[in-house]
Parts: C-alpha cells; sequence; structure tokens
C-alpha cells in the first residue's frame, strides 16, 4: 500500500470525523479562532485607518505600521504572547494564540484603508462636496465605496496570515489543523501530518479566493467603468 | 513563567552566549542560501519572462498559490519527500522568495523608459547589453527593493525551521515553550525581530551604494 493509500486508510477511520480531535471539530476551531482574530483587527484598524485617509493626517505611520508588521515573525509574536497571556492567567492555547494574531492583522488593514481612502480621487470629493454632500455622506457614499476593494484586500492579507498563524498555535497547545502537524511531527505519524498540511493549504487558498470574489463583487457599479486597477500596497507576507 | 521566577534571566542570557551566537549563525545562512538561491532562479526566469505576459501571468499565479500556503503547512507536505533536513527547509524557505523577487526585477526591468530603450537600440545596443547596460541598472533599485522584502520575509520564516530540527532562532522558541521557561522565548523571539530590522538597514545601505543616482532624486 502507497502512502497515499495509507493516508486514505487513516482518513476512512470514523475516528477522524467526530469528537475533539475529528477534523470538523478541528477545521471550526481553526475557522473560529482566525475569525474571531479578524474581526478584532477590524474593529481596531478599519475605523483609524479610515480616519486617517479621510482627515489625511498620520500617513507615515500608517504605511510604516504595515514595515513593521512583516518583521514580526508570527513565531516572535507566538514567543511574546505566551508569557503574556500566562502573566495574565489567560492560560495555554487559546488566548496566547489570539494575542499573537492581533498584531499580525491590524498593519495590513489599518495601511490598506487608509491608503484606498487617501488616494479618492479628489476631483470626486470636490464634487460631491459641491453637490452639498456633507462631511459624513462624502466618506459614506464617496470614498468608502470607493476604497472598499482596496480594504477588502487588506482584510484579505490579514486572513491569509492569520490562519497560516492559527496553525502555529498548536505549538502552544492550541487546537485547530496545526494538532495535526505537530501531533503528527511528534508521533512521526506522516498521515496525520499530511492530512493537516493539506487541509492547511486548501484552508488558506480558499480564504484568499473567497476574499478575491468579494473584493470583485465590491467595486461600485461607478468605479467599474473606469477599471482603474490600483495596486495594493504589498503587505502581505507569508506566515 | 513559572510563579516567582523573573520574565528575563540574565544569568542565562550570559551563560549561553556561545549557543545564541551559534543560533544567530544558523539564522543567517539559512536565509542567506534561500535568499541566494531564490534569487539565482528568480533572476533567470525573469529575464526570460520579462517580455512574455502570459508567461508571466502564469509564473505569478503559481508562486502565488505557493505563497499564500502557511509556512507549517509547506514544511510539513515536504517532510514525507525529503524527511526533516536542511533540503526540507530551503525548498519551503526559496519558494516563498519567488514571487516577490519575480514581481519586482521584472516590474524593474519594465519600468525602464520606452525612450531609454530606443535611444539604446539607436546607439547600435544589441538585446544583451540593452538588458545588461540599459535595463538592469535602471531596475536595480526596484530589484533591491525586492530583495529587501524576501530577505525581511525569510528571516521570520526561519523562525520555524527549526521545528524540522535546522536551527535558527525558533530553536530557543521551541526551547522557552517545551520547558516553559520565558527567557529563551523573548531571547529568541528579539533577536529575531532585531536580525531583520538590522538586515534590512544594512541592505539600505547597500542600496545606496549600488545606485548613487537614486541619491540626488530621493
Amino acid at each position: 500500500m502507497g502512502f497515499l493509500g495509507q493516508v486514505g486508510a487513516w482518513l476512512s477511520n470514523p475516528s477522524r470525523w467526530q469528537g475533539v480531535d475529528g477534523i470538523p471539530n478541528r477545521v471550526g476551531e481553526h475557522l473560529f479562532l482566525s475569525g474571531l482574530a479578524v474581526g478584532i483587527a477590524i474593529l481596531i484598524a478599519l475605523p483609524l485607518g479610515v480616519l486617517l485617509g479621510h482627515t489625511g493626517r498620520g500617513g507615515f505611520a500608517a504605511i510604516n505600521v504595515a514595515n513593521m508588521g512583516r518583521a514580526l515573525p508570527s513565531m516572535a509574536l507566538l514567543a511574546f504572547a505566551l508569557p503574556l497571556a500566562f502573566s495574565l492567567g489567560l492560560g495555554l492555547g487559546f488566548w496566547p494564540t489570539l494575542l499573537a494574531m492581533i498584531p499580525l492583522a491590524v498593519p495590513p488593514i489599518l495601511t490598506n484603508s487608509f491608503v484606498a481612502v487617501r488616494e479618492v480621487d479628489r476631483d470626486v470629493l470636490e464634487a460631491a462636496r459641491g453637490m452639498g454632500f456633507r462631511e459624513w455622506h462624502v466618506l459614506s457614499e464617496v470614498e468608502l465605496p470607493l476604497a472598499a476593494p482596496l480594504i477588502i484586500v487588506g482584510v484579505r492579507n490579514a486572513a491569509v496570515a492569520v490562519v497560516a498563524t492559527a496553525t502555529l498555535g498548536a505549538l502552544v497547545a492550541g487546537g485547530g489543523l496545526g494538532r495535526y502537524i505537530i501531533d503528527g511531527l511528534a508521533l512521526q505519524e506522516y498521515e496525520r501530518l499530511v492530512v493537516g498540511a493539506i487541509l492547511v493549504a486548501l484552508l488558506a487558498v480558499a480564504v484568499e479566493l473567497a476574499f478575491g470574489i468579494v473584493e470583485r463583487l465590491a467595486v461600485s457599479t461607478g468605479a467599474r467603468a473606469d477599471s482603474a486597477q490600483r495596486d495594493a500596497p504589498e503587505t502581505a507576507s507569508p506566515r | 513563567m513559572t510563579p516567582g521566577e523573573p520574565l528575563i534571566r540574565w544569568d542565562w542570557i550570559v551563560r549561553n552566549l556561545d549557543v545564541i551566537g551559534q543560533r544567530v549563525g544558523e539564522h543567517l545562512v539559512l536565509t542567506g542560501l534561500a535568499v541566494g538561491i531564490g534569487f539565482v532562479i528568480s533572476f533567470v526566469l525573469s529575464i526570460w519572462i520579462a517580455r512574455k505576459p502570459r508567461l508571466y501571468a502564469l509564473v505569478t499565479w503559481i508562486t502565488g498559490i505557493l505563497y499564500t500556503i502557511p509556512s507549517l503547512a509547506l514544511f510539513a507536505l515536504l517532510i514525507p519527500v525529503t524527511g526533516l533536513s536542511l533540503l526540507t527547509a530551503e525548498i519551503g524557505l526559496v519558494g516563498y522568495t519567488l514571487l516577490i523577487l519575480i514581481r519586482n526585477i521584472v516590474g524593474g526591468i519594465r519600468s525602464v523608459p520606452a525612450d531609454v530603450r530606443e535611444a539604446a537600440i539607436g546607439m547600435g545596443y544589441t538585446e544583451r547589453q540593452l538588458l545588461w547596460r540599459v535595463e538592469l541598472p535602471l531596475a536595480l533599485s526596484v530589484i533591491i527593493a525586492g530583495v529587501r522584502v524576501a530577505t525581511v520575509t525569510t528571516i521570520g520564516l526561519t523562525t520555524v525551521t527549526a521545528l524540522i530540527g535546522q536551527g535558527g532562532l525558533g530553536y530557543f522558541i521551541l526551547e522557552g515553550i517545551q520547558r516553559f521557561f520565558s527567557t529563551p522565548l523573548i531571547v529568541g523571539a528579539t533577536l529575531s525581530v532585531l536580525l531583520a530590522v538590522l538586515v534590512d538597514a544594512a541592505l539600505v545601505l547597500l542600496q545606496r551604494q549600488l545606485t548613487p543616482w537614486a541619491r540626488a532624486t530621493s
């Protein structure tokens, strides 16, 4: 029986599909933790980035946050988060992983929302103001719709980085799909290792593709005509 | 992290200075190998595909998918094939450098103004001379910008290769997790960030040395 056959046999064992260590539960844990981290990062970074972009202040800082984020390895963030979570009495697993993910997810969302709002054509804003739009409406009806695709790219970059880092959470006794990789390595059980790796890779690619679709749908009909593709600032990094 | 234990035990750092130096060295070698090999592959590929938009799109699509795959998963996929080896670590690390490097090398070559190219062709430059004497020198700052991003990214990813037994600063992080001891955790994490910042600064200096003409304008 080849290795693929062994993987098939491993997968066909019903115990892989139920209970705490079953694939459905591990996928659920992975998605829940990742979704929570991205959600918190959006709450922190999106209003700040949009506000800075709208007022045009703090641009230097907003751009540099992204470069700093790149220099922070996921393993290092996890290493800092572990003693922090422990000293706060939050224990192992879930909390240190979540604490490591947030500083990772904030920079791409902050930078992209800043740049996206900042780069909206000044003439369009003047036109809106000339038509009597209040400042609030300029933001909500003009700037945000035009900025949406680039903001979504930022959220996508954050989400892909977070899904990868959630995998490392297994190192600090977290759940999620990284469990299979870390346990597979420890037990030298290559079926477990490879199944975990394939599921993590598929999940990351699926998240990337899903956001790609959302991004395309988010281009407002008015902006679609001139389809001036703006390049996203390069903030994604493999994790 | 046991109660009463300080966050950092300086005596541990002093006692382990030689090991710390050794791990920093391993980290730099792993990173240097990956960026070096990645650069050679990217350079050859980029020159081949720079003026072939469809091939370029295909290459960036494939390297883009590779770029999305979390490092731990990519290493884990390679382990049944290449084992817990340096080869496994380097295949993964090199793979992650390709997208950034190819994008920047091709972007740099393409950003050379058509007028400049035409002037060179008019002066009798062959394709090869055009590439080496005009396009690549003008593309140099964009190319080095790509090398900077690739290097900083690789220094971060190299912290993960400790899991497949290849040393580097990630070793301290794993040691800290396993022994539940915060000093090596903080040493490994701080040094990996510091290394990324310092190497990036060194590459900025290199860029200034190599492109003196850019200094006047920037």
